[in-house]
């Protein structure tokens, strides 16, 4: 079931074409990045999808119920996370996810009962009624996300929510963003980091100039640019001999090997990797070190814009 | 409708937490009030003795003091003491027995007829001149008697006023100062002019003053509080719940409205209380604070939708908002002012919202204040219609 359509977006802000005939569907449980370099229309885009700015052209579905700028319905079941803070320092955690759940229509025990619930999730029980002002920046990154999670939305939209955040917050939202999915969120996740599109979504479109250049799983963009998956084997045992046996493995397309590691190059390093472990441990060889370099993003937008991905 | 009054209550929370709204809404204008107001005593509460000392016995002399002095003095502006001589004048300013005294020399009556030079000094010649003592630390009472004197010798030919005050009576020569006059003069009245009993007490100028002075500052909270939401990244996030845009500015302008009347009703019960003030019909009075705040944050608005920055619109609130205020006569009588100072005061809420409670004074009903009340309505309609064509933008991502 697809929580979110789009189809032939376009956002012009005087003579600059900021998108361009945009659109692309998320289904239910789905993590979908949008990657890019600042300036591509990432912003632009998710601003018309959660109804925030008016598109001069095109279609949005969500939940079947078609969102703008003059449809509050279709607004209900998305949440929405700014790329930078959208909260009040001034008022408590609680009183912040009170507040914008009043918005959302939630009211007495439903809306209390999911407040703690989500003070909860993001780990601010315990502060819940101090003034946003005093927590941390990762408390209040947290406190950021767990607003836009409050009504329980079909689609979660994410907008570059790891800038300007230190690496342990940073993991911390990676890994919640993860766990939406399996609860059957969809998520529109838009992000310059190519590790965080990787790490994080079903299928990424990578965008520039307001357009989106290609669309589709991490290892349908790579095989856009032909790349293979390298495996780097360390082994103790017999390298050649091990090279040749694992040469007639299908889905191996070369192997290379030193005394003490072999090198292979495959379409799915990820698929084949327990089958070459087993072929080692058959022939008498132990592996003791693995390394996997896939083609990452970073090349896929190389080849497809001619630019790298910058911040 | 429900979301605008969600967002009014969280605005209202965080001007409540902020506190710079009650210091601003209430507790200034009330202290201002009470301070202004204890500096200037009302004329109520001047207990002025006033000697008069007919040394002329003649026409003239029996005409001011009967015709002039009496009927102020009945009015409560003084308590009239009658003096047998100059020296008891004197004495009597100096022991604190009268605030002033107005001496009418022998002679003056007949001088006055003659209206010959009959006293000269650096100033030129005059027929005669009538002798007011003052004291140096009572010039209030001084002045108010060389006013009522010079008022009466306004209106004969050939009389100065000449003041002295008391620590130079060893100097002055309180009796040449008081020459002869003769001569019939017109009947002198002094009435209570219609305007007069428009005028507000001291204390409740003061505390209507700085309460609709200091509402323009109030206001400004919940108008600017548009350009927070931006500052604070809030707006998109608004934006993006299932609610309308104009509903986030109805929200706004809801907060700013029940601040205002907060403050308005807090401020006229305070100064009722502390102060002393008299409103006046409070049905009349809450229609002026109604108009007036409509107003305000219409005035308010335009400045913000002309404003880049919640900084800027403040700066610039903060300048509109004084010099209203000051044109609109909250801190001195401006529209009692002559020429075009007067004139132009009414084009500010201010003077109306004083002329309003100027016509609810010494009681007045509630249709009194229904002129000025529409005044200031008319402010409220074209300032609200002007930033309602503006407003969008404030609200844009």
């Amino acid at each position: 079931m697809e929580v979110l359509q789009c189809a032939g977006l376009r956002k012009t802000f005087d003579d600059l074409v900021a998108v361009d005939d945009v659109g692309f569907s998320i289904a239910r449980g789905e993590t979908y990045g949008l990657l890019g370099p600042n300036g591509a229309g990432k912003t632009t885009t998710i601003s018309m999808i959660a109804g925030i700015l008016e598109a001069d052209a095109g279609n949005i579905d969500v939940c079947g119920e078609p969102v703008d700028t003059r449809h509050a319905a279709g607004k209900s079941e998305i949440g929405f996370v700014p790329q930078d803070l959208a909260i009040y320092p001034d008022l408590s955690a609680r009183e912040n996810l009170r507040f914008f759940g009043h918005l959302y229509d939630m009211r007495g025990a439903e809306l209390k009962a999911r407040v703690d619930e989500i003070l909860n999730v993001i780990g601010l029980a315990d502060r819940a009624d101090d003034r946003a002002e005093e927590y941390s920046g990762g408390m209040k990154r947290r406190l950021n996300i767990g607003i836009g999670l409050l009504h329980e939305p079909k689609l979660l939209i994410l907008d570059e929510p790891t800038v300007g955040v230190d690496p342990q917050s940073r993991n911390a939202i990676l890994e919640s963003v993860a766990a939406l999915s399996d609860e059957g969120i969809g998520v529109l996740y838009t992000t310059h980091y190519m590790e965080e599109a990787e790490r994080l979504c079903d299928r990424v479109a990578i965008i520039d100039s307001g357009r989106i250049q290609a669309e589709g799983t991490r290892r349908e963009l790579v095989e856009l640019v032909g790349g293979q998956d390298r495996i780097k084997l360390g082994v103790d045992g017999d390298a050649a001999m091990l090279a040749e046996s694992l040469a007639q493995v299908s889905g191996v397309a070369s192997v290379t090997h030193t005394d003490a590691s072999l090198e292979l190059l495959t379409a799915d390093a990820r698929t084949l990797l327990p089958e070459l472990i087993a072929g080692a441990a058959a022939a008498g060889v132990a592996v003791t070190a693995v390394d996997v370099v896939e083609p990452n993003l970073e090349a896929v937008f190389l080849h497809l814009t001619g630019k790298a991905l910058r911040d | 409708m429900r979301a605008a009054i969600q967002i009014a209550l969280k605005d209202l929370r965080q001007r409540m937490r902020d506190r710079s709204a009650i210091m601003l809404g209430i507790i200034a204008p009330l202290g201002l009030a009470f301070i202004f107001s204890l500096i200037i005593p009302d004329i109520d509460d001047i207990n002025v003795g006033l000697g008069v000392v007919d040394a002329d016995g003649g026409p003239i002399a029996a005409v001011f003091v009967a015709d002039v002095l009496e009927p102020l003095a009945a009015d409560g502006l003084f308590t009239l003491v009658r003096l047998e001589s100059e020296a008891e004048a004197a004495s009597g300013v100096e022991s604190g027995k009268v605030d002033a005294a107005v001496v009418l020399p022998a002679g003056f009556s007949a001088a006055v007829a003659a209206a010959e030079p009959g006293v000269c000094d650096a100033d030129g010649c005059v027929a005669a001149e009538i002798g007011v003592l003052g004291h140096v630390d009572r010039q209030l009472s001084a002045q108010i008697a060389e006013a009522v004197s010079s008022g009466f010798a306004g209106q004969l030919t050939g009389v100065r006023v000449a003041l002295a005050t008391a620590f130079e009576l060893n100097k002055a020569d309180v009796g040449a100062v008081s020459a002869a006059a003769a001569a019939a003069s017109p009947q002198i009245a002094v009435s209570d002019e219609v305007a007069g009993s428009k005028q507000l007490g001291l204390s409740t100028f003061f505390s209507a003053g700085m309460a609709i002075f200091f509402l323009f500052f109030t206001v400004q909270f919940g108008v600017s509080s548009l350009l927070a939401e931006r500052t604070f990244g809030t707006m998109p996030r608004l934006l993006a719940a299932p609610i309308r845009w104009w509903q986030i500015v109805a929200g706004k302008a809801l907060a700013a409205f029940v601040l205002g009347v907060v403050a308005m009703v807090v401020l006229i019960a305070g100064s009722t209380a502390f102060i002393g003030a008299e409103w006046g019909n409070p049905v009349g009075v809450g229609l002026l604070v109604i108009a007036s705040v409509l107003a305000a944050i219409g005035i308010m608005a335009v400045i913000a939708t002309l404003a880049k920055t919640a900084e800027q619109a403040a700066n610039w609130q903060a300048i509109v908002a004084v010099v209203l205020g000051m044109l609109g006569g909250t801190f001195f009588p401006v529209s009692q002012a002559p020429g075009i100072l007067s004139r132009l005061s009414l084009l500010t809420p201010h003077a109306w919202f004083m002329r309003g409670l100027g016509d609810l004074s010494n009681g007045g009903g509630a249709g009194d204040a229904l002129p000025a009340t529409l005044a200031i309505v008319m402010f409220a309609l074209v300032a609200l219609s002007f930033s309602a064509l503006r407003v969008k933008r404030m609200v844009a991502p």
